[in-house]
This record gives structure tokens, C-alpha cells and sequence, in this order.
């Protein structure tokens, strides 16, 4: 049987973008060009690589956002995912981490899978956690943060690297897997890649296909609230010398006046 | 008084810098409650109740060392139904956020992750963020059930406030989905002798600037006569130059010391999500235009072969 791979990725507002809040304080979406997360390009990546090392396999890409969000299930596509699901419903908005995790979960089930591969985080919320909560909502195994990601026979097989030591991870199939940005380049989409896509089939479901209520996402459903969000103010300008010859004496000079030495 | 559960990070009994920070920000909203999990469990209850831990809920087992996170989620999630507490809180390591959320989820409460401080406010804490790569604060509150949050390390200053510190077995039965995901190896890291890098309070870095693997040693020349953690750019970091434990930016630490020395490095946005915060920013680099002096309260623009060992010689000879 085929191996059944789904793709959790998110469409994000550009981090080299001025990236600002919106009035109701959600991030917004709209003044700021939006892609792929980079880091779910890693996501994409190993799973084609799992796919491609099966005898047979099916990745879809799922996401949930904005219409805008196509944009990175074309790019997830022209890389060489199979097929597509973008939930799109205007009750999605302002949905935090554990209102994600559900929808994601309601999909990933209808969808049917037997992995599911997501980023190490998002780029603009950077919480993550989504796929240890999709993982705990699943009641599949977590078998997150990986660094390197094999599957074999049922068995996903990786490295996580933590703070105090390296760890050997393994878990049998179904599982939820999250990749970090030393799992290895993404690749770029080809141009064949990029026509091919335009032709392969995206599926939009919104919140009554998965069975969920309004109230249960959305910023009336969300389980946090931002009370504020105020901008850094831009550090004062500060000294710069160019060096001729007396830059590291004049660096020790700044510093011992900070008392650094 | 409400009581405020904190889960402790530690190694064998030694605990881990980032939890004593967070008892101090757990008595601002409580009397803290410690967790204590695993191997030397029970060793961690003196430093604990130095430093304001009411009680010690302990349990040791080795499901803790054999599978991943959720064997820790059973355990957080009897201790918070002993406890009943007003707030749990959690350190932000890649552990310690996994365990939070799956926690947060199954009691019905909402999560915030990486707060850099905490206050009491009339209706529950409310947690400082840095976010958009530290371009933003924000304050956020959990409005649903009890909040869940994890502080990132260097939040507060640890305080000594001596306490009872009573241990207490925690009762723990595991699910069955505790067992999912085996941990089949484990290879410790080797410790370099220099301070931890999230919890320095000088942090020196290289980027692409410094050209090799074995420039590296002008950067720790520098960072050993200042008792300085390493840190790297991404890009030094792909290139195999050094470790990608010592990453600094988005997908590696984030870092606050007291003062950050940034050496051949341009400063992409990804990087400064992990240090724009410091208190004290320098730069070396030779491009006078790299964004990186935009932060600067003093930067040279010089060749980092000339100035580091410069600046390294200096400061022995002014030390004496
Ligand atoms: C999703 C994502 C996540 C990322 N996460 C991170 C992260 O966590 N951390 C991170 O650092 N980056 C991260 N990056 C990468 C980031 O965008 C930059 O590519 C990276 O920070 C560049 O590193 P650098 O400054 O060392 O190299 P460069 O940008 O190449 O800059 C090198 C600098 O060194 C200077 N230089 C060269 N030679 C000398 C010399 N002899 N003396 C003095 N100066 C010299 C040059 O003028 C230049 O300014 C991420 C990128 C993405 C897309
Ligand atoms: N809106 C979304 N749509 C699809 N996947 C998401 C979404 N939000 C988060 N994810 C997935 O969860 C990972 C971690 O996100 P986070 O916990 O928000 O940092 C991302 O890398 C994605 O794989």
C-alpha cells in the first residue's frame, strides 16, 4: 500500500518584509508579501526525499490560511509534492496554536495519512509546538526536531539534537515528524517542476468539511490574547571608526569605558 | 496563597540556570511548586528550595530517559492535578515547549510560548514576548483555563529566598501513548569549559567573515580573555566551521547578554532575531555598509584579522 505523506505548511509574511501587527493585533497579513515559511521547505524536502526512497507514496501539502496561502501550496507543488488542501474560512482568523492544531488534525485525518511531516516553526509565530500538539491530538507518536529523517518498513527512524545531548529517536507509523533547517537544503523548483504544477489538483475545504464550529477558532476561540505589541524603539546611532591600524586598541578603549574590562 | 507549578530542567539532580530564573518569576505570582522528573530527581531539592520552591514533587523513572517528551506530559499533568496551581510554568527549551503544549492541550487551557518576562496582573500573568525578530514586544495573556507558559533563559535574575522545599513523591501512571517514541541513543555534548551561551553575559561571534574552521581560535582567544560564551552565524555554522549548537539568530539561541561582539558577521534579519536584544552591541567588520552597524554602540570597520587579536592583546595587557 502506498506510503500516505502530508505536508503541514504555512504561508507567512515575508521576515526580510517590515513585518507589523494589524489593529486587532493579529499579524498582519496583508501590507507584507507573504511565501512559503523557509523552514517548511525543509519540511517539503525530506518528505519527497521519504517518497522517493518508498516503492510508492502520495505527498500532499496542507494548509491553512488566507486565500493568498495558495501561493505556498503552488511552491510546495513546483517542488514536487503530488497534490494540495488549503482550509480557507474567514472564521480562521486569529487562530492561535491549539486552534491550528485542531483544524490541522481534523484535515490530516480526513485526508488520510500514515506521516506527517512539518517545520521545526513557523517563521512569524516561531512557537513550535504545532506539531507535538497535532501529534498529541492524533494520538500518534512525536517524533519532532530532527536534524535527520529516515522511514523504513513502518519505522521512522531520526537524530534530534537538543542543548544536553544528541538523541537517537524511532517510532512505528502513523507519527508526526518535524524537520529543522540542518536536515538539508531545500531544493529549488524546476521549470518543468513549475508548469507541472499549475496542473496538479488543489483542494479547498473550509470549517464545515472538517466538522468544526466557528466558535472553536478564530480569535473567539482563541486560548490567548495580545494586550499590546508596541514597537523596539530603533537603537541610537553609535560610534563607528574605521580602522587604521588602532581599530582593537580603540574597541578596548569603548569597552573599558563600559566597564566591560 | 495560589501556588504556581514550575518544571525543573536538570541534569543527574544538578538544575539548570534557566529554572532558578524561574522561580523568582514564579513568586511574583504564587508560591512555586517544583517538578522534578528522571534520574536525581530528589538531588535537585536543596538548590530548589534555596531559591523559593515551597515544595518538591519528584518521580523518578526510566520511561523518562527512554522515550520522548510524553512520559513528562503524564507526569506534568498528575502533578497539576495534585496541585491544582494558578499558573504552570516551563523553561523554553525544545523539551520544555513540546511538554508545555501537549500539557496545555489536554487540560483545556491556552499556551504562550518564549516570554522574556512575567508580572501579575488582575486577571492572571501576564507574559512579555519579543517577537518578529525582535522588533516587536508584546504583553499577552492566557484567557482560558490555567495558564501554560515557558520563559526563555537570562528572563530574571536568580534570587536566593529560602523556603521549605518539602520533597513529596509525585504519584505518575503513564498513558499508553508515553511509549510511542523510543530514544535509542543518546551521545551527551562535550562541555568546551566556557559559559553556557544562552546564560553568558558576553557572548563573542564569527560569521562568514572568519574563513575557516581554524580562524575560529581568534574568536575564542578573544571570548577566553572576556570569560565569554562562542557564538556563530548560520553561515559559519553550514559551512562546518563551528558547532550548530553555538548558533546565534532564529533557528539557533537567541541570546541577551550584557554585551554581544559580532565579528564578520553582516547581520540578516535571521540573526538578529537571536541577539538584538542585547544589553551592549559591538561589530568588526570591513564593509561599512553591513545592516549589522545599524545596531552598534561602537563598531570598527576593519579586517577582523587585524583587529580581534588587537582587541585580544589589549585587553591582557590592560588586565595585567
Ligand atoms: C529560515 C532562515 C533561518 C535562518 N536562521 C539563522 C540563524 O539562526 N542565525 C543566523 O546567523 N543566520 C540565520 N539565517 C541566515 C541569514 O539569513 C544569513 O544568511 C546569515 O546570518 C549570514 O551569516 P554571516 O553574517 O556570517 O555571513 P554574510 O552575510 O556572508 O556576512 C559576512 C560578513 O563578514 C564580513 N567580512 C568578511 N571578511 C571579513 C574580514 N576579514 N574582516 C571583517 N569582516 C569581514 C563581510 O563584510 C560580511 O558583512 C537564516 C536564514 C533563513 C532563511
Ligand atoms: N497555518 C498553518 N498551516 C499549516 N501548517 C502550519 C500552520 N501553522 C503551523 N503549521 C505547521 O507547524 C509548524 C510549527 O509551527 P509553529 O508551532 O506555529 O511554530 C510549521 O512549521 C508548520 O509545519
Amino acid at each position: 500500500m502506498s506510503l500516505r505523506i502530508v505536508v503541514t505548511v504555512k504561508y507567512v509574511p515575508d521576515a526580510t518584509g517590515d513585518r507589523h501587527f494589524a489593529d486587532d493585533l493579529t499579524v498582519d497579513r496583508d501590507d507584507v508579501d507573504g511565501l512559503l515559511s523557509e523552514l517548511d521547505e525543509y519540511a517539503v524536502e525530506q518528505a519527497l526525499q521519504i517518497a522517493e526512497n518508498a516503492d510508492d507514496a502520495e505527498v500532499t501539502v496542507l494548509t491553512i490560511g488566507p486565500e493568498d496561502a495558495k501561493d505556498a501550496l503552488r511552491k510546495a507543488l513546483s517542488m514536487g509534492a503530488d497534490k494540495a488542501i488549503h482550509v480557507e474560512d474567514d472564521d480562521l482568523h486569529g487562530t492561535d496554536a491549539i486552534g491550528t492544531s485542531l483544524v490541522l488534525a481534523k484535515a490530516i485525518e480526513k485526508a488520510g495519512y500514515d506521516l506527517v511531516v512539518s517545520g521545526m516553526a513557523s517563521t512569524d509565530g516561531t512557537m513550535g509546538v504545532v506539531p507535538a500538539l497535532v501529534a498529541e491530538r492524533l494520538g500518534v507518536p512525536q517524533v519532532t526536531l530532527l536534524s535527520e529523517v529516515s522511514v523504513e518498513d513502518g519505522t521512522v527512524k531520526g537524530r534530534r539534537d537538543g542543548d544536553a545531548a544528541s538523541e537517537q529517536l524511532q517510532a512505528q507509523l502513523p507519527a508526526v515528524v518535524s524537520v529543522t533547517d540542518q536536515s538539508g537544503e531545500a531544493r529549488y523548483p524546476s521549470f518543468k517542476g513549475i508548469m507541472a504544477a499549475k496542473k496538479k489538483p488543489v483542494e479547498s475545504w473550509d470549517l464545515s468539511d472538517l466538522d468544526i464550529e466557528a466558535e472553536e477558532v478564530g480569535l473567539d476561540g482563541a486560548f490567548t490574547k495580545v494586550e499590546a505589541a508596541t514597537e523596539r524603539p530603533a537603537r541610537t546611532a553609535g560610534t563607528i571608526v574605521k580602522d587604521e591600524g588602532e581599530g582593537g586598541k580603540q574597541l578596548a578603549e569603548f569597552l573599558a569605558s563600559q566597564k566591560f574590562i | 496563597m495560589a501556588e504556581v507549578l514550575v518544571y525543573v530542567d536538570h541534569v543527574d539532580g544538578a538544575v539548570r540556570k534557566p529554572t532558578l530564573e524561574l522561580l523568582t518569576l514564579a513568586r511574583r505570582l504564587g508560591e512555586p511548586v517544583a517538578v522534578a522528573l528522571g534520574n536525581g530527581a530528589a538531588d535537585t531539592a536543596a538548590t530548589l528550595a534555596e531559591h523559593g520552591a515551597v515544595k518538591v514533587l519528584t518521580h523518578d523513572a526510566s520511561e523518562y530517559a527512554e522515550y520522548l517528551v510524553v512520559p513528562k506530559v503524564d507526569a506534568l499533568q498528575a502533578a497539576y492535578e495534585a496541585v491544582s496551581p494558578a499558573a504552570v510554568l516551563v523553561p523554553s527549551s525544545a523539551d520544555g515547549k513540546e511538554i508545555a503544549a501537549r500539557l496545555a492541550l489536554r487540560i483545556g487551557s491556552g499556551i504562550i510560548t518564549d516570554a522574556v518576562d512575567l508580572e501579575a496582573g488582575d486577571e492572571g500573568p501576564v507574559a512579555t514576548q519579543s517577537v518578529f525578530a525582535a522588533s516587536f514586544t508584546t504583553k499577552s495573556r492566557v484567557i482560558k483555563g490555567t495558564p501554560v507558559i515557558t520563559v526563555k533563559p537570562n528572563s530574571a535574575t536568580v534570587e536566593a529566598a529560602p523556603a521549605a522545599g518539602a520533597v513529596e513523591a509525585l504519584s505518575v501512571t503513564f498513558s499508553d501513548k508515553a511509549t510511542g517514541t523510543k530514544i535509542t541513543g543518546r551521545t551527551p555534548r562535550e562541555s568546551t569549559g566556557r559559559p553556557e551561551l544562552t546564560e553568558a553575559a558576553i557572548v563573542v561571534s564569527g560569521g562568514r567573515g572568519v574563513n575557516g574552521a581554524e580562524n575560529f581560535s581568534i574568536i575564542e582567544a578573544l571570548a577566553d580573555q572576556l570569560g565569554a560564551a562562542v557564538g556563530a552565524s548560520r553561515a559559519a555554522v553550514d559551512a562546518g566551521w563551528y558547532p550548530h549548537t553555538n548558533q546565534v539568530g532564529q533557528t539557533g539561541k537567541s541570546v541577551s547578554p550584557q554585551l554581544y561582539i559580532a565579528n564578520g558577521i553582516s547581520g540578516a534579519i535571521q540573526h538578529r532575531a537571536g541577539m538584538q536584544t542585547s544589553k551592549t552591541i559591538v561589530a568588526v567588520n570591513k564593509d561599512a555598509e553591513a545592516p549589522i552597524f545599524e545596531l552598534v554602540d561602537f563598531g570598527v570597520v576593519g579586517d577582523l584579522f587585524d583587529v580581534v587579536p588587537q582587541l585580544t592583546e589589549e585587553i591582557k595587557t590592560r588586565k595585567g
